[in-house]
This record gives structure tokens, sequence and C-alpha cells, in this order.
């Protein structure tokens, strides 16, 4: 099964739904609690990050037999330094979205914790891939 | 304690609707920043929250907490409002500050 979610910039209403629906689906397969919880952080998280360090982006997800894919791609601005920004406590966020909670610098390490399989690519000025895969 | 139960404090009111409030509550969370809550809050915490804007249910939902508590008179927005109806995750608010909403609760 294959689901799309496109998420704007500054969007905190619609980011979260992607990850909400996909609890659902999951719950609905009968997949076990502990990895519906893992696939909904890392979703969530990296819902967040498109909505707060990207100019929008989208969300792609295969649920497959043995394991749930997650692919995040967004349009820039990419990221700089890679293992900067893995680095727990680590963040380039503003101010204002600091203040609302977000851009605590967790996203991605929350991410690779809630991963069996982690990879992240990035281009200065073109884009940030991410992929990851969670066993079932 | 159940949610119901904590309503019969006067301190505490309901903000929105909910379908059923006969939810256990089994630990309090306080926390202002939504990635943390989403590595440690479990199924069926309370969470302390002075954050008001709607994706606080979006966490709450997926995390299965069973409800957010807004401290010291604060008011949520109203999108938070309507969203938390539509994923059944009840707001609390107390003129209470985060102290003295912990002293409510013994486990």
């Amino acid at each position: 099964m294959k689901f799309e979610y496109t998420i704007s910039n500054l969007d905190f209403s619609t980011a979260g739904e992607a990850s909400s629906n996909i609890k659902k689906v999951l719950k609905l397969l009968g997949i076990d609690s502990k990895i519906i919880r893992r696939a909904s952080i890392a979703i969530y998280e990296a819902e967040i990050n498109i909505a707060i360090h990207s100019y929008g982006g989208k969300i792609i997800l295969y649920v497959q037999e043995n394991s749930i894919k997650i692919i995040a791609l967004d349009k820039g601005p990419g990221i700089n330094n890679i293992d900067l920004a893995m680095k727990e406590g680590f963040s380039t966020a503003t101010h204002e979205i600091r203040e609302m909670g977000f851009g605590a610098g967790m996203g991605l390490p929350n991410i690779k914790k809630c991963s069996d399989e982690f990879s992240i690519t990035s281009e200065s000025g073109k884009y940030t891939r991410l992929e990851i895969a969670i066993n079932i | 304690m159940k949610i119901n139960q904590l309503l019969e404090n006067k301190n505490f009111k309901l903000l929105n609707d909910v379908p059923s409030l006969d939810e256990g509550i089994t630990y309090i969370r306080s926390c202002d920043l939504l990635s943390l809550v989403m590595a440690k809050g479990e199924k069926g915490d309370a969470w302390i929250t002075v954050q008001t804007h709607s994706n606080i249910v979006a966490v709450a939902s997926l995390l299965e907490i069973s409800c957010i508590i807004l401290p010291e008179s604060i008011k949520p927005e109203e999108d938070t409002l309507i969203k938390a109806n539509e994923n059944d995750i009840p707001i609390i608010s107390t003129p209470l500050d985060v102290y003295k909403i912990m002293k409510e609760f013994s486990f």
C-alpha cells in the first residue's frame, strides 16, 4: 500500500495528518502497537521538519509485508551539515517556532531512534531526502 | 484516577465535547517541547502544557494521551478545540499552576 501526503511550509494545522492517518491504517492491519508507535513518531517528526525547515514537501509511505518504508522529500533549502543536524539539541529553528514548542533539535534523533534503517541526503539549495524503514 | 474523577474537583473544567471521560490517567507529564513529549509520552498520560495551538492535539492523539491540561487559566485556540473534538482528546482548563496540579494526583 502506498500513501502520499503534501506538507506546506509553516502549515501546522495539517502537519500531523500523515502520522495520524497511517496510525489508523496500521491499527486496522493489526500491526503491533510498539511498531505503530515508532512509525507514528517518525512520521510526525518528519512532517514537522518539512513544515518548519523547508519550502514544502511530501511524505510517501509504503506499507509492505515486512516493513514500513517512509520517504520525506522536500524542496529545499537543504541541510548544510547533516552530522550537526543529527546532534540532539542542535536546531536552526527560529525563535517563533521554538516558542510553539517545536525546533528543540530532537526531530532527526527521534526519527533515527524509531528506525531500523535510516538515511538522509541533502543538496544545499535543492532538497533533503530522508528515507527510513521500520521492520514489522 | 479517571478523567471524570478529576473533573469532580471544581478547579478543573472540561473545555470540549468528548464521548467518554472514563479513561484512566496513569501518569502526569508537564512539558512544552513537543518533540520531548513525542519521545517520552505514554498512553494514559495527562499532559500539562502551556502550548495552545492545534498541533498539541496531534501529539496527544498519536500517543493516546488521556487528556491535555492547560494550567493557570490559559485558553486554547479555537482550532485546537475543534481538532480535539475530532480526535476525542479532552482539554481541561485549570487556574492552578503546575505544582498545584501535580498535588491533586496520587498514584
